[in-house]
């Protein structure tokens, strides 16, 4: 199957000399519902400013549904939808002509483009405030404005730029739902998130970028099984045999003093003792091992609180 | 996107700049009528009636032409870079740089909207001069064509300047500081004939003199610049502002980043 979303080394470096990018690639599969987690400057909405051309890349190729965005940029654009961090439409205007307008812009005729329009406003619950002056809205109801103006010419991409930032529980829990009914239909979705939870709910496959660079990529279980494991680092007083296993634990020798444990959430490391105790092999001193993507999440958390 | 799609983002494009200067007709409107309206009563009927014949014509009939020619300039300029710049300021640009709408199709939206624009405000100040003045026109051809060209000359420039502003200021500056002192020495007032040689030979390169004059020969059958020249002038300056236009929407230079 064609993959949604295909990037290959995309780098960006920003007119200032500032290198945003730095070679990153990335596939979305169809009907996927991918997370792009990441601090403050990581880079994700310079990779989605690209995606959906309001930035030039500087290197590097993508292709959504199989079509080169250098190829055939207008072709690609009309199978993405986009709904950008920052609220960009007319202040001025009312939802239901922003919504309109930009079914016209995609080439929507008029009958189509009222009868999407009303059906997306009435999902999103805005409706009743098609007529009022869009500035009147509150911060939820842009951010789902902007939802339905993205998915008015129905996308198979959808891409959301920190959708529930400055959305509370209630509302986050309904655009949770919208998206995955939506996801379900089989709209490919990328959401970018500075929260785990988030992604947790919603998500199956994750990728974590940080300094312009992809540091994991994986499914969404297996980044929480590793989330959830800590390994520890044992120094041995004795000569270590070759091979060392310790029941339901993974062990690996590092040399032959040295050993390191990954202990699983619900495992205790009294069970790691005694094995190991059985075997006679006896612990001077034990550390844990840093953490590269605990880390990475102190630091999301931080950067989101 | 298809042709018939990339005339709906077009249509819809000038509907919406349509609907946003209708919307505030207060300022875009009603400004000029009322300008145009008490420049006829000082210059027409005011001081005009002690200054006599210019041109071979009643001051008033003379400068009828050129206040509608004004008004048109400033009106398809103004619209275009106001409409444009705010919603490069808004980000609301954003929604057409992201759809599949070609950049032609962007460019020409707005600059159809300034150009209805322009032709509004002059259908209104022409009404207006009425009460004034007779009209009668030399040659409709011509004050159609000339109209429409110079209002999407107008209109590109207006493009141009929204493209390289930064702040509000940048959208006044230029109208200020370049277009309505241009207006005023392209012989909207006067006839290059009052001019010493010189001088005359200066306003040669001012595009508005081949605007004013084109326009005058289309109503008043006089010029003080040859005809043809006037119009491959205005041609030329209209097609060089075009593709200018054109090569700063396709490199994204200050729309994309
Ligand atoms: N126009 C620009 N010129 C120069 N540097 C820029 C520009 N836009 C973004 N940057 C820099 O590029 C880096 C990545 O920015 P980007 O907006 O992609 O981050 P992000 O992951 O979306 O962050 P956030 O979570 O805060 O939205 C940041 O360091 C930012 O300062
Ligand atoms: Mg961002």
């Amino acid at each position: 199957m064609i993959p949604a979303l295909s990037i290959e080394h995309l780098s960006k470096i920003y007119e200032n000399g500032f290198e945003a990018l730095k070679g990153i690639s990335l596939t979305v599969q169809q009907g996927d519902f991918f997370a792009l987690l990441g601090p403050n400057g990581a880079g994700k909405s310079t990779t989605i400013g690209i995606i959906c051309s309001l930035v030039s890349k500087s290197g590097g190729q993508v292709s959504v549904f199989d079509i080169d965005i250098d190829k055939d940029f207008p072709a690609a654009k009309r199978h993405i939808g986009i709904v950008p961090q920052e609220f960009n439409f007319n202040q001025f205007e009312k939802p239901l002509d922003i919504v309109i307008n930009q079914a016209g812009y995609y080439g929507l005729p008029q009958k189509t483009a009222r009868q999407r329009a009303e059906h997306y406003l009435r999902e999103l619950g805005l409706w009743d405030q098609r007529k009022v002056q869009s500035r009147m809205l509150s911060g939820g109801m842009k951010r789902r404005l902007m939802i339905a103006r993205a998915l008015v010419h129905e996308p198979r991409l959808l891409i959301l730029d920190e959708p529930t930032a400055g959305v509370d529980i209630e509302m986050r829990r309904s655009m949770w739902e919208f998206l995955q009914q939506i996801n379900h239909q089989g709209t490919t979705i990328i959401l970018t998130t500075h929260y785990l939870e988030e992604a947790e709910a919603l998500c199956r496959h994750i990728a974590i970028i940080n300094h312009g660079e992809i540091v994991e990529n994986t499914s969404m279980k297996s980044l929480l099984r590793q989330l959830r494991r800590e390994t520890f680092v044992l120094d041995c007083v004795e000569d270590l045999p070759d091979r060392v296993t310790i029941d339901e634990f993974t062990a690996r020798r590092v040399d032959c003093h040295t050993l390191e444990v990954d202990v699983e959430k619900g495992q205790h490391v009294n069970d790691v003792f005694a094995a190991l105790d059985r075997q006679g092999i006896h612990i001077s001193s034990m550390r844990n091992r840093a953490n590269r993507l605990e880390e990475m999440f102190v630091k999301l958390v931080e950067g989101a609180s | 996107m298809n042709f018939r799609e990339q005339y709906i983002a077009f249509k819809t494009i000038v509907r919406k700049e349509i609907a946003r200067y209708l919307r505030i007709w207060t300022q875009t409107l009603l400004p000029s009528a009322i300008t145009m309206s008490l420049y006829f009563v000082i210059f027409g009927t005011l001081i005009g009636s002690r200054i006599g014949n210019m041109g071979g014509f009643s001051y008033m009939e003379f400068v009828v032409p050129g206040l509608i020619m004004m008004a048109i300039v400033t009106n398809s300029y103004s619209n275009v870079v106001s409409s444009f710049f705010g919603s490069k300021f808004s980000h609301a640009v954003e929604e057409l740089l992201v759809s599949p709408a070609s950049n032609v199709v962007i460019l020409m939206g707005y600059v159809v909207g300034g150009v209805s624009r322009g032709i509004l405000v002059a259908l209104v100040v022409t009404l207006v001069s009425l009460f004034f003045t007779r009209l009668n026109i030399h040659s409709y051809v011509i004050v159609v064509g000339v109209v429409l060209m110079t209002s999407t000359l107008f209109a590109l420039a207006g493009f141009i300047n929204a493209v390289y502003a930064n702040s509000f200021d940048d959208i006044s500056i230029i109208p200020t500081f370049v277009l309505t002192p241009l207006i005023y020495l392209g012989g909207v007032f006067y006839s290059m004939d009052l001019l010493p040689h010189f001088w005359a030979n200066v306003s040669k390169l001012n595009p508005l003199v081949y605007v004013v004059n084109a326009f005058r020969y289309g109503v008043l059958g006089v010029s003080d610049v040859s005809l043809p020249v006037a119009l491959a002038m205005i041609t030329f300056f209209t097609v060089l502002a075009f593709a200018y236009c054109m090569y700063l929407l396709n490199s994204g230079k200050r729309l994309r980043q």
